[in-house]
């Protein structure tokens, strides 16, 4: 078949006005604000020495931190502002998605920008300092038409690459809920659609080069004294602002926001939702790839409507809780708890999605080993694999000490290449989910938890205080209260991890509805 | 002269360092009007720290400097500045800025309309004997050395100021081109009626140009007169530097025919 006429290039393109507009808005916003820190400071920087030497060694710190790091970070910091601007001034203002992402993003570029500044500023020849004293111009006069003319091509440099960075880096905001360019490479990741990995790769790249073109062309008219290429590179950059900006006002604000944390159940989950909403004459957008921990807290704030969670992440990650119950009350204590943060849990789907430890059936048989405490005394000769948060859950922590687990290595993987590794014998045991499609795929077997260690992680929709009492909500999603058996949940898993137009989260959330919706 | 003196300097001291290093010590000195100073001296003489304390490039630290008669730590250093012409080692011009520019940028500065300007610019290109169609639009990169100076000096002059401070203008520059400019200026300085100082390590170019000379050694002003004057002190230093250019001028004599003799 191929390659160009798969139909995912139309679907990507058709996300591509609000992927783009959104990656557009937040890169120029936080370059903007970026510059509008940075270029005064290093200007008051130039002849003090202590305050450059800060504002570098600072931008420089700023620049080790890994760029996701960075953005994760600024949710938790202002969410805590914005708390303690409630309880202060009354007024509180959202933490998620576009005001993280700016202010990482824009702390981000400051280091080209006030390093080529700095550094254009400084050489500028003292015996032209010196002239331009002589002639008579004041300190600011210097400034203005000798030192910024002459040091514009370094400061020009430093802001290309500025806008370049952010323009790549913004691709990393999707786990804080700013819909960006980056929806395509976790969605793709996730989902093992690699056309949407590749389209967003290729829509970033061109993006970076179209704008560090249009900067070129503000640097040469500059330098040229022309007006019309000055003119012409700030008019595309205008442009390319106000087009992306034009699919945000059309489009209606009163619709419902389903969020979808990082892997390909939940973006199966989050489709099946919309389509109810849809299907109930609702509008419905999709917040894609948010990170475990922003999305509650996401929810608990009022910027996303509904989510899908698992009861034994709330339990244990949420509340703290290291006393295992079972499923039934589990679920019924959580559903308390959850409401004194008038937090709705409409409902379990149906199936579980636990972490459970799995080897490959044909091991397991050979070895001998039928449940965890049967691996515990093989582990320390044998390998682990797990997702990027299993070895920092409590439900880790919880199975080394009920059953003294110890094992040789660990290793952190994406999600999707992990029962691959382990039927490859890469790894001798995984900590895999237990509706994941691979699992039967891969012909792999779950060891039994016999000391139940592990919670029950029964699949749960929760609707965020502001829709409590919304009826059409709740007579949308409430169809799908207890339909989902593990089953085929597993199957539909499976569908969505190929890689064709069948297996879109889209597709398969389809399949799903009419699989389970006929009961 | 009896004029009462356009530049004066009065007991004038200037360190640098925290006081560790002097580089002007208790010198005083007047400059007519109308009159070409010129000051020798070595490098670390003091010589260029001199000039600049006139202008307030450089702030003094003791004694007093008037300027037309005005103690200039009483006038705004900016202002001081765009009424004194002013023309750097190899010219100092901006490179951003064509010739028209540079020359201009002072009477930019003081608020003089673009049209009268751009007169200006002719006429200074004329008397420092530039064309002008085919020098304004350049960049001061594409100008040999002799051009260069040609439109510091121009610059010096754009505001039209009385008097015009010159640091090692011709030093950088081959002998001919030199002596070109050189002349030329001693010319303008005749012809506009301006008050110079100019600052020179060479003694025979003070003595060919100057009216007077002043010779700097250690940041002290060892002597001050004509070039006659000078050949009578008994300054060792002074004798020094007057040996070479001596010198220069008998051999030149003796190898060079005088016209017609030969």
């Amino acid at each position: 078949m191929n390659f160009f006429a798969d139909p995912r290039w139309g679907e990507a393109l058709g996300h591509l006005p609000d992927y783009l507009g959104s990656h557009v808005r937040v890169s120029v916003t936080a370059l903007a604000l970026g510059l509008f820190v940075s270029l005064p400071l290093a200007i008051l920087s130039r002849h003090r020495p202590v305050l450059r030497g800060a504002l570098l060694g600072l931008a420089s710190i700023v620049q080790t931190v890994p760029g996701l790091a960075l953005l994760a970070l600024f949710y938790p910091l202002l969410l805590a502002l914005a708390a303690l601007s409630l309880s202060w001034f009354g007024f509180s203002f959202s933490a998620f998605g576009f005001l993280p992402a700016v202010l990482a993003l824009a702390l981000y570029s400051m280091l080209p920008v006030l390093r080529n500044t700095i550094t254009g500023l400084q050489g500028v020849d003292a015996a032209i300092l010196e002239a331009a004293q002589g002639v008579g111009m004041t300190p600011r006069q210097s400034l203005f038409t000798v030192e910024l003319p002459l040091a514009l091509p370094v400061m020009m440099a430093g802001i290309r690459t500025a806008a370049v960075w952010v323009i790549g880096t913004a691709t990393l905001s999707t786990p804080i809920g700013q819909t960006s360019l980056g929806n395509y490479i976790f969605a793709g990741l996730q989902t093992q659609n690699w056309v949407f990995v590749l389209f967003g790769c290729l829509a970033a790249a061109v993006l970076a080069l179209l704008v560090d073109q249009l900067l070129a062309l503000i640097e040469s008219g500059l330098r040229n004294r022309s007006r019309l290429r000055a003119g012409l590179g700030g008019v595309g950059i205008a442009a390319l602002v106000v087009a992306t900006l034009a699919p945000a006002v059309v489009r209606p604000q009163t619709s419902y926001i389903i969020g979808a944390k990082t892997f390909t159940e939940q973006y199966v989950l989050s489709a099946l939702m919309t389509q109810r909403l849809k299907a109930a004459g609702l509008s419905a957008t999709t917040r894609e790839g948010l990170g475990s921990n922003v999305i509650f807290e996401a929810l608990a704030a009022g910027d996303i409507d509904v989510y899908v969670d698992y009861s034994g992440t709330l339990w244990a990650n949420q509340f703290h809780r290291t006393d295992i119950r079972p499923r039934q009350e589990l679920v019924a204590e959580l559903k308390t708890m959850l409401a004194k943060q008038n937090i709705t849990l409409l409902g379990e789907l149906g199936f579980e999605n636990a972490y459970a430890l799995v080897i490959p059936k044909k091991r397991a048989e050979q070895l001998g080993i039928r449940t965890v405490a049967d691996l515990a005394a093989r582990a320390a000769n044998m390998s682990i694999a797990g997702d990027y948060e299993f070895f920092s859950r409590p439900e880790w922590a919880a199975l080394r000490r009920v059953y003294g687990l110890s094992f040789r290595t660990q290793r952190q993987m994406q999600p999707d290449f992990m029962y691959a590794a382990v039927a490859s014998g890469e790894v001798d045991v995984i900590a895999g989910y237990t509706s994941d499609g691979l699992i039967a795929k891969y012909d792999l077997m779950v060891l039994d938890d016999v000391r139940r260690a592990i919670p029950p992680y029964d699949a749960i929709m929760l609707l965020a205080p502001k829709s409590a009492d919304d009826e059409q909500l709740r007579k949308a999603l409430t169809p799908l209260v207890g339909k989902i058996d593990i089953a085929t949940m597993r199957e539909a898993n499976l569908r969505a991890a190929g890689n064709d137009a069948a297996s879109s989260p889209d597709a398969v959330a389809q399949w799903l509805w009419e699989k389970v919706g006929k009961k | 002269m009896p004029s009462t003196p356009l530049i004066a300097y009065a007991h004038v001291g200037k360190t640098f360092d925290g006081g560790r290093v002097v580089a002007v010590d208790d010198v005083s000195l007047d400059v007519a009007e109308g009159e070409f100073l010129a000051v020798v001296g070595g490098s670390g003489s003091g010589k260029t720290t001199l000039l600049r304390l006139a202008n307030r490039l450089i702030e003094a630290d003791a004694g007093s400097i008037t300027v037309e008669g005005e103690e200039v730590r009483s006038v705004d250093p900016i202002l001081l500045r765009r009424r004194i012409g002013y023309v750097f080692q190899s010219g100092g011009l901006f490179p951003h800025l064509t010739v028209a520019g540079n020359i201009g940028i002072t009477p930019k500065l003081l608020g003089t309309p673009p049209a009268e300007i751009s007169a200006r610019v002719d006429e200074l290109l004329d008397l420092v004997r530039l064309d002008r169609a085919q020098y304004r639009g350049r960049l001061p990169h594409e100008l040999s050395g002799g051009e260069r100076q040609r439109v510091g000096v121009a610059r010096a002059l754009a505001a039209k100021p009385r008097i015009v401070l010159m640091d090692e203008p011709f030093g950088a520059l081959d002998p001919l081109t030199r002596d070109a400019l050189g002349e030329d200026f001693r010319e303008l300085h005749k012809t506009l009626g301006l008050t110079t100082v100019m600052i020179t390590h060479d003694m025979t170019e003070a003595i060919l140009l100057a009216d007077r000379i002043a010779v700097m050694r250690g940041g002290k002003l060892l002597a001050q007169g004509t070039p006659a004057e000078l050949s009578d002190s008994d300054d060792a230093y002074v004798g020094e530097l007057l040996r070479t250019p001596r010198r220069q001028a008998e051999r030149l004599g003796a190898l060079l025919p005088r016209d017609g003799a030969a």
